[in-house]
């Protein structure tokens, strides 16, 4: 029998507002309140509301068979903390039917996983925690920014204890092979991948409201009718796209909606059922294992990591910022720390993209705009958090200078309760 | 004296220092009580300083006979200049333009600026000059630029009157020697036909005895000045909020100015001085280049682009600069590093600049020097007394570069053309 497994990305980016080389050392704020809000709760009232709604009803009049995972990145959330809450309480309702699963992955939405380990890990844990905090489960599935994957994340993710992840079916990795299998990574077989398929996720993040197609209109019957028709041997079928595919890409006049609710009655038809991806990797075994040297990821044509590190551009951005990771993760500052997250999206690395000016949405006038205003940025903030500690003093020991100060003062806590005990003892045997 | 000057810029809406120059220039003359300037633009914004010049807007001049009503022309022009002048002008059409593109009034519209179809415009603007020369009475005609030497030589051959003009830059200087041919033929015809040619230094001066094969008994060199600065430019505060040293660059990004140079000498203080900043301010072609540039080199985070300032921003980023970095190619004059003295920052220029020839208190290197460069820009801000040294006696040097000596040699010149 197969099964269909539906997966969505949900990412808001903090954006940054026009900041000037006269900003740096004076103002310490970054983003563009307006924009941000402007754009979640329109995205909110367009697609996540009516989706979630949509989602919902569909799980209950398939009688709980309907089932789907997200992926919510921290950003999303925070952001939707302060805008639009109405949007985490239908999250919440829909955590509640039992029938969504929640992924886990870097809390900023970040590239963190092709330059800084120990900021990767550190960021899943956080994810983790915003996920238990919000819907009361632990995330079991990883799944990467843009599905950004390769041996050595591969690894990375295995070693912080996750047994499947999902990534992108790329044609160069796969060649002959199909997608609708499970497989495992070559450097970490115990760890299973849910790979994409292309064709049929496509079909509705790309094709379905465009009329040139010779497929249009691309109706519930007839897409089932595709998968069923795929070769019995391949049993799952991963469907893996952006949430805004739903009301915001397509708008709701394209019929969209109505596709989605009249999914499962056909699915049901054709013997089709829905899974989440810790279902399918616990039931199926993975055939072949799959080597991925060079990261991947689900855009363009390429399916490279070239929209957020193609330039130089990007690549000294990047550079700049992984410099500092180190010296951030010792800082306590609150709002140093929320900073560091806010600037690691990969979404600023793909403002900076020369690969395809024009197209793809991007809140500067060109990538080299978004370049300038995104170090003034970084600079100001390599500024505070250069003046937490002195510069002088190397990394290692710094670490161990506040580890020192931490534990004496640990100490000193406790020889105070100590002392406290005896002269309170002292005080007794006085008063005796 | 009457003077007729044909010119493409004047402030406040001005686009590079032709504009700069222009206004200095006639205003240094002015203080001569005997001279009467009267000076053409392509298209004036009605809030230019008319007190001691006579502005007329070409797009305001009528080429063609068209019946309008006093009432009508002092409503649409009155702004730019006295209604009757109009009439004046309209009487002097000379030929029958009305197969020319002209508004209701039957004049033809300017950009004002450096538009793509260029050279059309210079060519509109000679055929207005004709109407202008026919109407005015004047003793001598001054070009400034090569946009206008057209129009000047129209304006002599209408009138006999002796024509001066005023290179302010060649395009030698703009192409790194690669010269446009259009371009070329316009500035040598110019100089074939003028009188006497104003250069703004003697390096200008070399370029057109050689490049232009002129007599150098014809071509004089009248450095150009600055004007003082006002109080509201000298009340502005150092807005700069890190401690670091910022080490600017002022100007169009373009290849005449060496941008790729300053990058390059930005690495390499760096390299030795982390608590540098460098800023790029302006705009241009090869902006983009910079801004890679600089992120190849990896001093990105220290190294920030403005994009194009005007006016006040223009002393805000200087006033918040430690040196002031001019590393040009090849630049005719070059009155920024004079405006950045002024405001008591420390000049690094380079000696293919023509403000090197007046300037004895600024750091000069060969543009393509980087290592000295660098090495004059670490100085200024490591040595305190250095920056303090130049910063004073570079104070003292402009502030008696004053542009009334500069139109008191232009002066000169006319007299001597005139008694020839």
């Amino acid at each position: 029998m197969k099964t269909i497994c539906f997966y969505f990305q949900i990412h808001q980016p903090f954006r940054l507002k026009r900041y000037r080389f006269f900003d740096i050392g004076n103002d310490h704020y970054y983003y563009d309140d307006f924009q941000n809000e402007e754009i979640i709760r329109r995205i909110a009232e367009r697609c996540y509301l009516p989706a979630n709604k949509a989602i919902m009803e569909m799980i209950k009049t398939s009688g709980g068979k309907f089932k789907v995972a997200f992926s919510i990145s921290g950003m999303a959330l925070e952001q939707m903390e302060i805008y639009t809450p109405e949007v985490i309480d239908s999250f919440k309702e829909l955590a509640a039917t039992g029938n969504v699963e929640f992924l886990s992955e870097t809390y900023a939405h970040s590239l963190s996983s092709l330059g800084d380990p120990a900021e990767f890990k550190h960021q899943v844990e956080k994810q983790e925690d915003k996920i238990k905090s919000l819907f009361g489960v632990k995330p079991k599935v990883f799944r990467n920014t843009e599905l950004i994957y390769s041996d050595e994340i591969s690894e990375m993710v295995y070693s912080m204890g996750y047994k499947g992840m999902l990534t992108e079916g790329a044609k160069h990795i796969l060649g002959w092979k199909s997608p609708n299998y499970v497989y495992s990574s070559c450097t970490e077989p115990k760890l299973k991948l849910l790979l994409k398929n292309d064709r049929f996720s496509e079909d509705l993040s790309d094709r379905f409201s465009n009329y040139s197609w010779n497929e249009y209109p691309l109706t519930a019957d007839k897409y089932m009718s595709w998968i069923a028709a795929t070769p019995d041997s391949e049993q799952i079928i991963n469907l893996f796209m952006n949430y805004e595919v739903l009301g915001s890409l397509h708008p709701a006049e394209t019929g969209i909606f109505e596709f989605f609710k009249a999914l499962p009655r056909f699915a049901a038809e054709k013997g089709i059922s829905f899974s989440t991806p810790s279902e399918v990797l616990a039931l199926m075994k993975p055939v072949d294992c799959i080597s991925v040297p060079f990261p991947m990821s689900w855009v363009d044509e390429e399916r490279d990591c070239s929209s957020w590190l193609g330039n130089v551009l990007q690549q000294e951005a990047f550079r700049k910022l992984n410099e500092i990771g180190e010296r951030v993760r010792l800082s306590q500052t609150r709002r140093i720390r929320q900073d560091w997250y806010y600037l690691q999206s990969s979404d600023h690395f793909y403002y900076m993209s020369t690969k395809h000016i024009g197209a793809g949405f991007s809140p500067y006038d060109n990538p080299y705009d978004a370049f300038n205003n995104y170090m003034n940025v970084l600079s100001d903030f390599i500024v505070r958090v250069n003046a937490e500690f002195p510069e002088t003093i190397e990394n290692e020991e710094l670490n161990s200078l506040l580890t020192t100060i931490k534990n004496q003062g640990e100490e000193i806590e406790d020889l105070q309760k100590e002392l406290d005990k005896y002269k309170k003892k002292a005080a007794k045997k006085t008063a005796e | 004296m009457k003077a007729l000057m044909f010119g493409w810029e004047f402030p406040p809406h001005i686009l590079g220092g032709l504009g700069t120059a222009s206004f200095g220039l006639t205003r240094g003359m002015a203080m001569q009580p005997d001279m009467d300037i009267t000076f053409c633009i392509p298209k004036p914004w009605g809030d230019e300083d008319q007190s001691f010049l006579k502005i007329i807007g070409m797009c305001n001049v009528p080429i063609v006979w068209r019946d309008v009503q006093m009432d009508y022309v002092r409503e649409r022009l009155s702004k730019y200049m006295d209604p009757q002048k109009y009439y004046d002008l309209r009487d002097h059409i000379y030929a029958d333009f009305s197969y020319r593109h002209v508004n209701d009034l039957g004049c033809m519209e300017f950009s004002g600026r450096y538009p793509d179809n260029l050279l059309e415009e210079i060519n509109n603007y000679s055929i207005v000059a004709g109407v202008v020369a026919r109407t005015e009475q004047y003793d001598i005609i001054h070009a400034h630029d090569w946009l206008t030497y057209p129009a000047g030589i129209h304006a002599k051959n209408v009138s006999g009157k002796p024509l001066v003009i005023h290179v302010h830059a060649t395009d030698y200087d703009r192409s790194r020697g690669n010269v446009n041919p259009d371009v070329y033929a316009i500035e040598k015809n110019g100089m074939d036909n003028a009188d006497h040619i104003i250069t703004v230094s003697n390096l200008t001066r070399q370029t057109v005895i050689e490049k232009y094969h002129q007599d150098p008994a014809k071509v004089t060199t009248v450095h150009n000045a600055v004007e003082p600065l006002s109080q509201e430019i000298l009340s502005i505060q150092d807005k700069k909020g890190v401690k670091d040293k910022v080490i600017t660059f002022l100007g169009r990004i373009t290849m005449q100015k060496g941008p790729e140079y300053f990058v390059e000498a930005a690495a390499k203080v760096l390299a030795k001085a982390p608590y540098a900043r460098f800023v790029m301010a302006g705009s241009g072609d090869m902006m983009d280049q910079m801004i890679r540039l600089a992120a190849a080199r990896n001093i990105s985070d220290r190294f920030h682009f403005t994009g194009f300032m005007k006016g006040k921003q223009v002393y805000e980023v200087l006033k918040a600069s430690d040196v002031y970095v001019m590393p040009s190619v090849s630049e005719p004059f070059g009155i920024s590093p004079l405006e950045a003295m002024q405001c008591g920052v420390p000049s690094i220029i380079s000696k293919q600049s023509g403000c090197a020839e007046i300037l004895d208190y600024a750091v000069k290197v060969d543009y393509w020097d980087i290592e000295a460069l660098a090495d004059a820009m670490y100085a200024i801000i490591t040595y305190p007394a250095m920056h303090q040294f130049l910063q004073e006696e570079g104070k003292k040097e402009v502030d008696n570069i004053k542009w009334e000596y500069a139109g008191q040699k232009v002066r000169n010149i006319y007299d001597q053309v005139l008694n020839k």
